[in-house]
């Protein structure tokens, strides 16, 4: 199968990979894994005090396609509020990555990521 | 349950793999088409349809992760085709820490130990997830197959980590 020149983009130069410190109280995690394929992704978020998302890094065990779908969520959801970064649709990013219909399920992985990074980091504040 | 039936297997999760495959070699010697050469056409077409669905029963049958999602979809909880995420944070943590250990494996100054600990690593938990699903997937109870499911969503993520290292260890070999 073909990737995108987007898809290989990522995966030649992925974006914010990394860690961020999971003991910080802005910083929260999204934990999920697709158990189709065996992939996992890990997101992190830096949440300011003003709810805007400041910083994010991933690291994800996948193909190709999950790799670059987990870069680009972090590339956008950096600047967004925590109620823009929830509105990432899944479909945003297959669209974006030209993604094939039998890959939709790294992008659902990737909307999931973000979706358990947001809770996590509500349930951290409300602690 | 149809593929077991074909064998004249108990619908057991815990299957005789060699009893499974004594009687797949009876099957396809019984339906094998030089038996058929001087047949109806319509009695050829049949053999050849047992034939293909004894192989297709067989490669479920003795896959352990495809036996556990028939029997499931048998008792109407089909994940075959499913594209849901897993969120067990606890389980995918250590699954995270399970592919950086591979990762590390790769650049090791002792590999074969590593991997060998890494192998009795990955059959513990293993272990810890096949080992009630014997009595799980033949349950009545939906509460029962749904722990099921999720014990077999979590294999197929053990078996993932199986098939890396073997890629590694062949990658070492070479």
């Amino acid at each position: 199968m073909a990737y995108s020149d987007k898809v290989i983009d990522h995966v030649e130069n992925p974006r914010n990979v990394g860690t961020l410190d999971k003991n910080d109280p802005n910083v929260a995690t999204g934990m999920v894994g697709a158990p189709a394929c065996g992939d996992v992704m890990k997101l992190q978020i830096k949440v300011s005090d003003e709810g805007v998302i400041e910083d994010a890094k991933f690291k994800t065990y996948g193909c190709g396609s999950a790799i670059a779908s987990s870069s680009l969520v972090t590339e956008w959801v950096k600047g967004k509020t925590l109620d823009q970064a929830a509105e990432i649709k899944n479909t945003d990013i297959t669209a974006e990555l030209e993604l094939p219909p039998v890959k939709i399920h790294c992008s659902i992985l990737a909307e999931d990521a973000i979706q358990a990074a947001i809770a996590d980091y509500k349930s951290k504040q409300a602690k | 349950m149809r593929y077991f039936e074909l064998f004249n297997l108990p619908a057991d999760y815990n299957v005789d793999l060699n009893l499974l495959n004594q009687r797949y070699l009876e099957l396809q010697r019984a339906v094998h088409p030089d038996k058929f050469a001087g047949k109806s056409e319509r009695e050829k077409l049949l053999a050849v349809q047992k034939t293909s669905e004894i192989n297709d029963a067989l490669a479920v049958l003795k896959h352990p992760v495809k036996r556990a999602e028939y029997m499931l979809s048998e008792q109407g909880v089909d994940i075959r085709a499913e594209q849901q995420t897993l969120q067990d944070p606890a389980f995918l943590m250590q699954q995270m820490e399970l592919r950086e250990a591979l990762e590390d494996i790769q650049h090791s100054s002792d590999p074969e130990t590593e991997i060998d600990a890494f192998e009795s690593q990955i059959k513990l938990l293993d272990k810890q997830y096949s080992d009630k699903l014997s009595e799980q997937l033949i349950a009545q109870d939906l509460s029962v197959l749904e722990v099921a499911a999720d014990n077999v969503r979590k294999l197929k993520f053990i078996y993932k980590l199986r098939e890396e290292l073997s890629r590694i260890e062949d990658s070492l070999l070479d």
